[in-house]
């Protein structure tokens, strides 16, 4: 049965499922135990399931992740939390050195089948760190596949998928997503696959790529342009941010002839600017424009008095709208 | 199981002093037991050497000596049994011959190759690079134990430069707090390439270490090989009977470089060296062993031209192994390749047979 969740209810709930039905799951990271997590997402989990498989670990970054890449080489399939995504800065040694490389390393005799969660995201007005967008430096790390839903009904979805998979996912959930809406979505297991973009908002002029919160942003600016100039944009939720869905990234691109790709994280060397060079080596002739990019500036993630002017927004989406229109 | 708790310049725990005289209890084990330690240290010694000399010939890649280490390396390997879990530096190579580790296998990984049958069963992690990373896996695996409820211990090894690190400090708090079954040990050589000792830590032992994380803590002489063996096997099983954590300093000496790329008469002395060389582990033990008449001179000289046939055995079967091909490392990055790595793969073969 389908109820309606908001995206920590989803995320909650595809643990709690996960938890039921593979006892190699294991969860932890800094109070998801008693606290049910500083979000709430691992709430009551501790209390079905017990300490020995939901825990609370000492506050330390890179201690969360090497032992989870123990864990996982043992056998178990751990889901570790860090508390914010600003933080997996101090594990990314063990992320990127270890959990993403045991498996080549080894000749394929020991896995890594390790989910990492964070929070990432800004506009909710937290101290420094915790609204970082740290996706874009694993598309330079080989061996971590990266989630991002933009919505409870995908989260749950994909969440069971990254579960599910043999090699380590790192999945990142936006922060003021987590209570913004609320979805129908089933009580039930179910799964999307990973790897696979979705068309939210079908259009002929202009596509553009989002994930996370920015695809709400997307949409919004859509409905303007639709409005104002009667531009209609085709708006792709990327989900899955490596490895990208190109072919859903040509297609589109192949029907608009421009294209526009939007993310919190900073510009240089993004996701951007990988849409950008996919376009660029698949579809080039098919562009009536160069490729767009909104984005966070090339700057830390700022102090929350002024963040909301380094967040794109609907209106910075609609100027390049308006620029890749311009005959 | 009772751990000989360190403390602040306290001696190291010794059963055969440097002149190889018995001043503590010999550990229970069989005459052929003792052999066979004593066999394992001159393998890793020769092995050493081997790798070293196949090196120097541009016939193996960058390697890290073992000489002066074969108690330790042995002696830490050999009272686990096969459940049980290695994680180690580069600097153990005489640790996971004892686990039976191919040596064909680990010759061909330093024809610069990954093995096409890494040998998993082994239960030894591929030798860790980062420096003290590989201690929270081990921790790691020993919480899966638990948590499996399977009686297995874990043991993690790393060197006194490693202590300097983060993780060396999070896999013992951790290690502490989850009552982890796990033998955390500091290989204490002296020398973190050409940084000494002294500049690692204030601290008059690492051992010393434990107390902060309430994770009690031995400090071995590791030239003594009875001494790691015993003092290991009582770390070992109390781990496994769910007492918790141990770490163990062995307190040994580097006697060759750091690596083949090393050159140690930049930062330390003749003296030094001639002064570990009186406490080499394999003549102690070996005079321990001579003075039972457990073995004699002809006996040893049958042994090493045994160890040395076995390892020319082995180094004509890793060079006669086929390169791996050069495509190879795309079959396990990830379990499926995603079309862009396989069309990654599909450029690099074709120009894999260009001039280079």
């Amino acid at each position: 049965m389908a109820i309606q969740m908001t995206m920590i209810e989803a995320i909650n709930s595809a643990l709690e499922l996960e938890l039921e039905r593979d006892a190699r799951v294991v969860i932890f990271g800094e109070d998801i135990g008693t606290n049910g997590g500083v979000f709430r997402v691992t709430e009551h989990l501790q209390e079905r399931f017990g300490e020995t498989r939901v825990f609370d670990t000492p506050l330390a970054e890179s201690g969360i992740i090497g032992t989870a890449v123990g864990m996982a080489i043992y056998g178990l399939h751990p889901i570790a939390e860090i508390q914010f995504a600003g933080f997996l800065y101090v594990s990314m040694n063990q992320l990127v050195s270890q959990a993403a490389r045991i498996r080549y390393r080894s000749g394929g005799a020991f896995t890594c089948p390790l989910v990492v969660r964070a929070p990432y995201g800004g506009g909710v007005r937290t101290p420094e760190m915790h609204s970082d967008s740290l996706e874009g430096i694993f598309l330079q790390t080989p061996g971590f596949k990266v989630v991002i839903p933009s919505n409870p009904y995908d989260a749950k979805g994909l969440l069971a998928s990254a579960v599910a998979d043999p090699d380590p996912v790192l999945f990142l959930e936006n922060i003021k997503l987590y209570r913004s809406f609320r979805q129908e979505t089933p009580q039930e297991h179910y799964t999307i696959p990973l790897g696979q973009a979705k068309v939210v908002h079908k259009g002929n002029d202009v596509s553009i790529f989002a994930y996370g919160a920015m695809v709400n942003v997307a949409l919004e600016a859509a409905k303007q342009a639709q409005q104002e100039a009667d531009t209609s944009c085709e708006v792709i939720d990327l989900r899955t941010i490596w490895p990208l869905d190109e072919e859903a990234i040509v297609r589109s691109v192949e029907k608009t002839g421009r294209a526009i790709v939007i993310h919190e994280a900073p510009r240089a060397g993004g996701i951007g600017a990988e849409v950008t060079a996919i376009i660029n080596e698949k579809c080039l002739y098919s562009l009536l424009k160069p490729v767009g990019r909104v984005t966070g500036y090339d700057m830390p993630f700022p102090v929350p008095g002024v963040e909301d002017y380094y967040i794109p927004t609907p209106g910075k989406l609609l100027t390049a709208i308006r620029d890749v229109m311009e005959p | 199981m009772t751990i000989k708790r360190a403390k602040a310049n306290q001696v190291p725990y010794q059963i055969l002093n440097a002149e190889g005289e018995l001043v503590g209890d010999v550990p229970n084990l069989s005459p052929e037991r003792l052999l066979e330690l004593y066999r394992y240290m001159q393998f890793g010694r020769a092995f050493s050497n081997k790798v070293i000399a196949l090196q120097r010939q541009g016939r193996a890649t960058t390697f890290g000596s073992l000489a002066g280490q074969e108690a330790t390396a042995v002696g830490l390997a050999a009272p686990l049994q096969s459940v049980d879990w290695l994680s180690t530096s580069y600097r153990e190579i005489a640790s996971l011959i004892v686990r039976g580790f191919p040596l064909s296998t680990m010759l061909y990984t330093f024809r610069g190759f990954t093995p096409p049958d890494w040998p998993a069963e082994s239960r030894c992690l591929p030798y860790q690079i980062v420096i003290g990373t590989q201690m929270l896996h081990a921790v790691g695996l020993g919480m899966a134990a638990k948590i499996a409820g399977d009686p297995v211990v874990s043991v993690g090894v790393c060197g006194d430069g490693a202590t300097s690190e983060g993780d060396f400090n999070e896999a013992l708090n951790f290690a502490g707090v989850f009552s982890t079954p796990v033998v955390l040990v500091v290989q204490n050589n002296g020398w973190a390439i050409s940084v000494p000792r002294k500049k690692q830590s204030a601290a008059a032992s690492f051992a010393a270490r434990g107390e902060g994380f309430g994770v009690p803590a031995e400090l071995v002489d590791g030239n003594d090989i009875l001494a790691v063996y015993d003092a290991m096997n009582r770390a070992v099983e109390r781990a496994r009977s769910g007492k918790g954590p141990t770490l163990i300093e062995t307190l040994t000496y580097r006697m060759g470089a750091h690596t083949t790329a090393d050159d140690p008469t930049r930062y330390r002395s003749s003296a030094e060296i001639e002064a570990w060389q009186h406490k080499d582990p394999i003549t102690r033990f070996q005079k321990f062993l001579l003075a039972r008449d457990l073995l004699n001179e002809s006996a040893i000289a049958r042994m090493l031209a045994d160890i040395e046939e076995e390892i020319n055995e082995a180094v004509k079967i890793a060079e006669s192994m086929p390169a791996m091909a050069p495509d190879s490392f795309f079959d396990y990055m990830t379990a499926d390749l995603t079309p862009r790595l396989q069309a990654q793969r599909a450029d690099l073969l074709r120009h894999a047979n260009e001039k280079r």
